[in-house]
């Protein structure tokens, strides 16, 4: 009975001491700021574009920004070639880089922790066969091997989560798979073993937990990996389709006209870097926070 | 050594094998008949199909069709492209040497710029030129490099005019294709303008190729070099009374750019990935935008063939890295 709020003050304690390490990092700071205004604008893109992304108006095709010499109030950052409201084609956008970012990494690291607790836990001919095959995955280019990836499943975006997912999959097993080694022959795992937990108790409640911090920071790098990769596919015409108001896709939609119109090129891109530099400034604060040499230094 | 040698080598076989798995799965996988997917929209005719798929071996066994896959490869033996006719391996090795330049290129421009701002950020911790350095790498980092070079082009070509949009060296110049490297062969020939030419259709691509390759050296030359100036030895050497650039230039500066040098290494695999959309926007004609194309025109045996053999580059590539770090670290050579 006591022993309930005695770990919830831990855990309390555990954060609070987190939050030191991780608020001590301005950068990490505003990338998380940066980071929870991006799920704002996507939870509530349908308030907040003013336009339909979808919606092409045939009489305003390529209209500048509004600051800019022929722009307009109603197309703040312009339109697009085929009259579409870019601000709201952006605004929309985010759905998809933060979906594409949650279920890659969801994929990912449920994979790789499964293979990498499997292959650390059992050894054996359980981790050579694991292991060689995620070498083989690392063997290729991540991108060259999602692009033939998604070649064989078909354009779209959910085939193009699937292939990143695989690609950044093998990251996730080797760190998960490393930590169980170093945890395993630890005395609490001896003491639950001998307490009587099988197999599936010691590998995913007493060892798993105690394997998570590096686990988090992959993830959180994965997370940019993936908006990136399917940002690169979508350019290369094997993601996201149109009209699927995705950035990747909308720059390439817009390659044709780099030199006549700036605007559809510069504003895509500018939020694909805006997004992964808050989640990457998230990560390297995390990684400060959850690494316990860098903590003493 | 030789031992170390043996053990890597030992070690890429069941890569090597699996990557041929991936490789002549590949086109197995394909969901629907391989023969029809190749002729695409046209159609084929029962005879020719029937030609073809004799020719390609797709109706033997499925481990005969490997067997005879794997005995090709060592032979030379990589397919021939439905494009072109010719065969896979001779279009890989004639566009190859255009990537290599690029990626050279770049790895060189990404190490001149990357090592000395990490190692002076690492230096003057906590100053503002730490900060700015670390906050550009970090922006490099994030960068979608296929976004980056558009804009350059806007800026470069579109605006002040100073470099080409696109290509390897102007139509203007023609000499015989030496080294396969332009800037060599344009040297070479003794034309003038050519050299120059060559290089201004080099630059653009070349940084976009570094960006994200010199904002890791940074990054961890920075990391490096500070757990080095932390060691006993350093500061042994400093108590001892050297000059700060001795102690930064001799003592802790080769230490430090141990790890660095494994990092430039297996930066040779994400420039792979990286020459993909490099060429594809400056329509460089290397082995990334043959990949692209070959992908988008359905040659599934180029894609196939390519996919092998670039993978096989990273490979041979990681290894030599492996190797160079057991000469420079011999705790690895011995553990």
């Amino acid at each position: 009975m006591t022993a309930t709020p005695k770990i919830k003050s831990e855990r309390g304690r555990a954060l609070r001491e987190f939050w030191f390490y991780f608020s001590e990092n301005r950068g990490a700071v505003i990338g998380l700021a940066v980071f929870v205004l991006l799920i704002a604008i996507a939870i509530f893109a349908p308030l907040l574009a003013p336009h339909n992304p979808i919606q092409q108006y045939r009489d305003f095709l390529l209209t500048p920004p509004a600051w800019q010499e022929g722009g307009t109030g109603q197309f703040l950052l312009g339109t697009d070639a085929v009259g579409r409201d870019v601000l709201s084609r952006l605004i929309f956008g985010a759905r998809q880089s933060l979906i594409i970012g949650c279920v890659v990494v969801t994929i990912a690291l449920i994979g790789g922790i499964v293979l990498g607790l499997l292959a650390g836990f059992f050894g054996g001919w359980v981790d050579t066969v694991i292991m060689r095959v995620m070498d083989v995955i690392l063997a290729f280019p991540s991108l060259l091997l999602a692009l033939v990836m998604v070649a064989i499943l078909g354009p779209g975006l959910m085939n193009a989560m699937i292939a990143i997912a695989i690609v950044l999959q093998p990251h996730f097993a080797r760190l998960t798979r490393a930590a169980v080694m170093a945890e395993k022959n630890r005395e609490y795992v001896m003491a639950a073993r001998v307490a009587g937990a099988g197999h599936f108790r010691l590998m995913v409640r007493t060892i798993l937990p105690n394997c998570m911090a590096p686990l988090i920071v992959q993830g959180t790098l994965s997370f940019s990996n993936a908006v990136l990769d399917a940002a690169a596919l979508g350019f290369l015409g094997m993601g996201a389709q149109p009209p699927l108001p995705e950035w990747g896709t909308m720059l390439a939609e817009a390659r044709e006209f780099i030199l006549s119109a700036w605007w559809v090129v510069t504003f895509p891109g500018l939020a694909i870097l805006i997004t992964v530099l808050a989640i990457n400034l998230v990560g390297d604060g995390l990684r400060d926070a959850l690494d316990p040499k860098l903590k003493r230094s | 050594m030789i031992r170390f040698l043996v053990g890597k080598l030992a070690y890429l076989i069941p890569t090597f094998i699996g990557i041929t798995v991936v490789a002549f799965g590949f086109v197995r996988l394909l969901p629907g008949d391989p023969v029809l997917l190749m002729a695409g929209e046209r159609g084929i005719s029962p005879e020719r199909h029937a030609q073809l798929s004799a020719q390609l071996g797709f109706d033997r066994p499925i481990v005969v069709q490997y067997w005879d896959f794997v005995t090709g490869l060592f032979q030379g033996d990589f397919g021939t492209s439905l494009a072109t006719r010719r065969p896979v391996l001779g279009e890989f090795l004639t566009l190859f040497p255009a990537t290599v330049e690029l990626a050279v290129c770049a790895i060189i421009l990404a190490t001149l710029i990357g090592i000395p701002l990490g190692v002076f950020a690492a230096i003057k911790r906590g100053s503002a030129f730490d900060q700015i350095s670390m906050g550009t790498a970090l922006v490099g980092y994030s960068m979608p490099i296929f976004w980056w070079g558009l804009l350059l082009i806007i800026l470069f070509s579109g605006i002040l005019g100073w470099t080409p949009v696109s290509g390897r060296i102007d139509l203007l110049y023609f000499f015989p294709n030496g080294t396969g490297f332009m800037l060599i062969d344009s040297l070479m020939s003794g034309q003038s303008g050519a050299f120059r030419s060559a290089l201004s259709h080099l630059i653009l691509p070349a940084i976009v190729l570094a960006t994200i390759p010199m904002a890791v050296i940074a990054r961890q030359s920075r990391s490096a070099m500070l757990e080095v100036l932390s060691e006993d030895y350093v500061r042994t050497a400093r108590a001892k009374g050297m000059s700060a650039w001795r102690v930064v230039g001799v003592h802790a500066l080769r230490n430090a750019m141990i790890p660095v040098i494994t990092t430039i290494g297996l930066q040779i695999g994400v420039m792979m990935a990286g020459a993909i959309l490099t060429e594809t926007i400056f329509s460089w004609p290397g082995v990334g935008k043959w990949m692209i194309d070959s992908i988008s025109r359905r040659d599934y045996p180029s894609v196939q063939g390519g996919l092998l053999l670039i993978a096989g580059v990273v490979m041979i590539v990681n290894l030599i890295v492996d190797l160079l770090y057991g000469i420079i670290n011999p705790r690895i050579r011995h553990s």
